[in-house]
C-alpha cells in the first residue's frame, strides 16, 4: 500500500519561470532600495557624527524609529495606511512594489546610518590631525583621508544589512508584491506541491544571497590591496 | 620674527593648560620644548597652529594673527609642516600618495610636479626606494621619515614636531633624529617638542623649560643642561639625566 508522499520535481521545475519573475523583483526592490537606502545611510551617518545639534537630533529620532518598529508594520503603514491618506487628500496611491522599494530604503536606511556613524567615529582622530595640519579643510579632508577609510571598514557591516535586506523583500507577500515568496505562495496553492516548491523557493534566496557575499568578498579584497 | 606667542592661555573645559604664554621664535631657530608630561608642552605646539583653539591671547606665524577668527587657518597652515608622535600616515595610500596628496589638493600643482617634488623629498629623507609602498610595510622610523617628507613636501616656512620619536623602538631613534638634524643645518625653523635631551643639547638653538602650564626656564641648551636657574628644572633635569 502506498502511503508515503509522493514527491514531484516536474512540479517545481515547471513553475520555475514563475519563479524567477519573482526573483526578478525581489532583485528589483533590494538593488534599488538599498541603493536609496546607501544614500539615506550615508546622510543621516554623517548628520550624526556632525556637531550640529538639529542634524544629528533629527538623525537618531530617524533611526530610533524604524530600528524600533518591525519592517512588516512599516509596509503596512506605508501601503495601507499611508496610501488611505493620499486617497483621501491626493487621489492617488501608492503601487505595492514602490511601496516595497520604500520601505527597504527607509528601513535599512536606518541601520546603513549606524553602520557609516561607527565606521566614520572609528577612524583615528590624528588622520584628521594630519590632514588639516597639512592644510586641507574639514571636506577635503574628510573626502581623501576619513571616507575611503571608513568606506573600507563599513564593507562586511554593509554586506550583512544586504542579505538581511534582500530577504526582508519576502515580508511583501503581504502587501502583494509579486516577489518571490509571494509567486512561490501562488504555485503552491495553484499545485499543492508544498515541498517541491518552497525547496526552489529558498534555494533561490540562497542563491541571491551567496551572490551578494561573494561579491563583497571581492570588492572586500580589492579594496584591501595594503 | 617668524613665531609670536603673546600671553596665550589654553583651557580644557575647567582645567588651564597653558597659564599665559610669551615667547617669540625668529627664523631660522631650533627651539626645543621640555617638561614633565602634563606640562603644556604639546598643547603649545598644537596652539602654533590652531589644531587646538586658543581660549585668549594672540599667537602670530610670520605676521598674520592666526588666533583671529577671521583668518583663514588653512593656508597658514600649508605654511607650517608638523610631525606627530604616532606619524598619522594615510594608510590607505602608497608613500608617494602620502606625499602628494596635499600638494596636489591644496596647493594645486600637477600630479607630475608633486611626484618629481616628492622623490626629492623622499631623497631628504633616504626612502626614495619606498615611494610604491603602503606605510604598512615600513617600520616606525621609516614611517616617521615618510611623514616629515610629507610635511615638507607642503615646503613650509616652520616645521612643529610633537614628541617625534617617543613611539620608536630605541634602535630607530637615531634615524629620525638625524633627519631632524639636517633640516636644522639647512636653516629650517623648528619647535621640537621632545623628550630626547641630547638632540636638545646637539641641536637646539634654544631650550624652553615648560611645567604647570607656563615657562618656568628658557636658555641655550649649555645653560639649561649645565647650569639650571630653577628649582624645578633642576628636579626634571636631574630625574631624567
Amino acid at each position: 500500500m502506498e502511503t508515503g508522499l509522493n514527491l514531484d520535481w516536474s512540479i517545481a521545475v515547471n513553475a520555475l519561470p514563475f519563479l524567477l519573475t519573482g526573483a526578478k523583483l525581489t532583485i528589483i526592490i533590494t538593488v534599488v532600495g538599498l541603493l536609496i537606502g546607501f544614500f539615506i545611510g550615508a546622510i543621516t551617518g554623517l548628520a550624526r557624527t556632525s556637531s550640529n545639534k538639529l542634524f544629528s537630533g533629527i538623525s537618531t529620532v530617524y533611526v530610533e524609529i524604524i530600528r524600533g518598529t518591525p519592517i512588516l508594520v512599516q509596509a503596512l503603514y506605508l501601503y495601507f495606511g499611508v496610501n488611505q491618506l493620499l486617497q483621501h487628500s491626493a487621489g492617488f496611491k501608492i503601487g505595492s512594489t514602490t511601496a516595497g522599494i520604500i520601505a527597504i530604503a527607509i528601513n535599512s536606511g536606518a541601520y546603513i546610518s549606524e553602520i557609516v556613524r561607527g565606521s566614520i567615529q572609528s577612524i583615528d582622530k590624528g588622520q584628521v590631525e594630519a590632514g588639516r595640519s597639512l592644510g586641507m579643510s574639514s571636506f577635503k579632508t574628510f573626502i581623501y583621508i576619513v571616507w575611503p577609510q571608513a568606506l573600507k571598514r563599513m564593507i562586511p557591516p554593509l554586506g550583512n544589512q544586504f542579505i538581511i535586506s534582500l530577504k526582508d523583500t519576502s515580508l511583501f507577500a503581504f502587501i502583494s508584491v509579486a516577489e518571490l515568496t509571494r509567486q512561490g505562495q501562488m504555485s503552491v496553492s495553484a499545485t499543492f506541491a508544498a515541498f517541491e516548491i518552497y525547496t526552489f523557493v529558498a534555494l533561490l534566496y540562497l542563491c541571491m544571497t551567496m551572490s551578494i557575499s561573494l561579491v563583497l568578498r571581492v570588492v572586500e579584497r580589492r579594496l584591501d590591496v595594503n | 620674527m617668524m613665531i609670536q606667542v603673546i600671553d596665550l592661555h589654553k583651557k580644557f573645559g575647567n582645567l588651564e593648560v597653558l597659564k599665559g604664554i610669551d615667547n617669540n621664535i625668529s627664523e631660522q631657530e631650533v627651539v626645543c620644548v621640555i617638561g614633565p608630561s602634563g606640562s603644556g608642552k604639546s598643547t603649545f605646539l598644537r596652539c602654533l597652529n590652531k589644531l587646538e583653539d586658543i581660549t585668549s591671547g594672540q599667537v602670530i606665524i610670520d605676521g598674520i594673527d592666526i588666533s583671529d577668527p577671521n583668518t583663514n587657518i588653512n593656508k597658514v597652515r600649508t605654511e607650517l609642516g608638523m610631525v606627530f608622535q604616532q606619524f598619522n600616515l594615510f594608510p590607505h595610500m602608497t608613500v608617494m600618495g602620502n606625499i602628494t596628496l596635499a600638494p596636489i589638493k591644496e596647493l594645486g600643482i600637477s600630479k607630475k610636479e608633486a611626484q618629481e617634488n616628492g622623490l626629492k623629498m623622499l631623497d631628504k629623507v633616504g626612502l626614495r626606494d619606498k615611494a610604491d609602498v603602503y606605510p604598512s610595510a615600513l617600520s616606525g622610523g621609516q614611517q616617521q621619515r615618510v611623514a616629515i617628507a610629507r610635511a615638507l613636501s607642503m615646503n613650509p616656512k616652520i616645521m612643529l614636531f610633537d614628541e617625534p620619536t617617543s613611539a620608536l623602538d630605541p634602535e630607530l631613534v637615531g634615524e629620525v633624529l638625524a633627519v631632524m638634524k639636517n633640516l636644522a643645518n639647512e636653516g629650517m625653523t623648528m619647535v621640537v617638542v621632545t623628550h630626547e635631551m641630547g638632540f636638545a643639547r646637539e641641536v637646539g638653538d634654544r631650550v624652553i623649560f615648560m611645567d604647570e602650564g607656563v615657562i618656568v626656564e628658557e636658555n641655550t641648551p649649555e645653560e639649561i643642561f649645565s647650569n639650571p636657574q630653577n628649582e624645578r628644572t633642576q628636579a626634571f633635569l636631574s630625574k631624567i639625566i
